[in-house]
């Protein structure tokens, strides 16, 4: 019998890290991984929509659709596994595939492009995914406050707001906390008292 | 909101209505295609029964074994060993066939994550 095994995995959660192009997905998830974030790919072949060929077999195009893979060993059976999501929103059903059975998601708004976020935002909004908004400053003086952040991207006062630096690793650090803060929140609200 | 999943007879998903109908190649692995290898979680575990393994197939397969001394998540091992993630579903579904690899998979994604579990990673996180 092999059931009790010495080498039995962790128990695995999973956090996303999404945003638009360019909004420092990679960076953040390096700023906390304990490993350097792996590049994992998934290759989809793209049917053309206008063939009347049934097989579709023809004038498919490949791409590649790349996330970034991180890793934080919490205790040696709890460790949390952060993916940043594809640059490519497109590509729905891998989002499906990443958000299944994740414990949250952060949503990084690059301020120059704050407009980028909000396919993210409506996407765990209408999964029920909890999410935090993290909004990456990159000029050095801070342009917006988090309540002129909040109105612009019409987010209700449950969302947490932070703003950030994702290549510093105590300002991410304090970002997954606030987000798994804001789970337990949840979390506490569903499971009746008692 | 995964009603998108719905394979046709020719294996093409309209996966996506924006990007259109999608399906993924599998060049490793002789244009298999095991719809059941989909099972393999992002995130579930992997790790190689045996140390050495005798008859396996190919360079890839050796090379999921080595990785999987320790146990990995499949995104982890599709990363490393550099080939996409479907290729890498299909090579495990083999391993696994061949009785080469243990599999474990995360909690259901039905269950709401337990309160301690999280108080155990905001301390976690707060002590890194
Ligand atoms: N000033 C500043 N620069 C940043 C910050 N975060 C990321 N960058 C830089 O912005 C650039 C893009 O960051 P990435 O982490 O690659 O962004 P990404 O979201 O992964 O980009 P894609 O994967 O291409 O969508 C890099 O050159 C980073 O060094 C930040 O908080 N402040
Ligand atoms: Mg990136």
């Amino acid at each position: 019998m092999d059931s009790v095994r010495s080498d039995a995995p962790p128990q695995a959660l999973k956090i996303l890290v999404a945003g638009g192009f360019g909004a420092g997905k990679t960076t953040m998830v390096g700023a906390v991984s304990e490993i350097s974030p792996l590049r994992t790919e998934e290759v989809l072949t793209t049917a053309g929509v206008e063939t009347d060929d049934t097989t579709g077999v023809d004038a498919k195009t490949t791409t590649t659709v790349a996330m970034d893979f991180g890793r934080i060993t919490i205790t040696p059976n709890l460790v949390l596994y952060l993916f940043g999501t594809p640059g490519q929103n497109r590509f729905w059903f891998l989002w499906d595939e990443l958000a299944t059975g994740a414990l949250g998601a952060v949503v990084i708004a690059d301020t120059r492009r704050l407009a980028d976020s909000f396919a993210a935002i409506d996407y765990f909004e209408q999964r029920g995914t909890p999410f935090v908004i993290a909004v990456n400053c990159f000029d050095s003086m801070q342009v917006y406050t988090v309540e002129q952040v909040r109105e612009a991207l019409d987010i209700g006062a449950h969302v947490p707001i932070l703003l950030t630096d994702a290549r510093d690793r105590h300002s991410v650090k304090h970002v997954l906390i606030t987000l798994v803060e804001h789970v337990l929140v949840m979390v506490r609200a569903a499971v009746p008292a008692g | 909101m995964s009603a998108a999943f719905e394979p046709e007879v020719d294996g093409t998903a309209w996966w996506d209505h924006e990007a259109g109908p999608v399906v993924r190649p599998y060049m490793v692995t002789g244009g298999r295609v095991q719809p059941v290898t989909a099972d393999f979680d992002l995130i579930s575990h992997v790790v190689a029964v045996q140390s050495l393994a005798v008859d396996t197939p190919s360079p890839e397969h050796q090379a999921i074994l080595a990785l999987t001394q320790e146990p990995r998540p499949v995104a982890e091992i599709a990363g490393r060993i550099d080939l996409p993630l479907g290729v890498v579903r299909v090579l495990l579904c083999d391993l696994l066939l061949a009785g080469l690899i243990a599999r474990y998979d995360p909690p259901s994604t039905d269950d709401l994550p337990n309160i301690d579990t999280l108080q155990a990673v905001i301390h976690g996180l707060r002590s890194l």
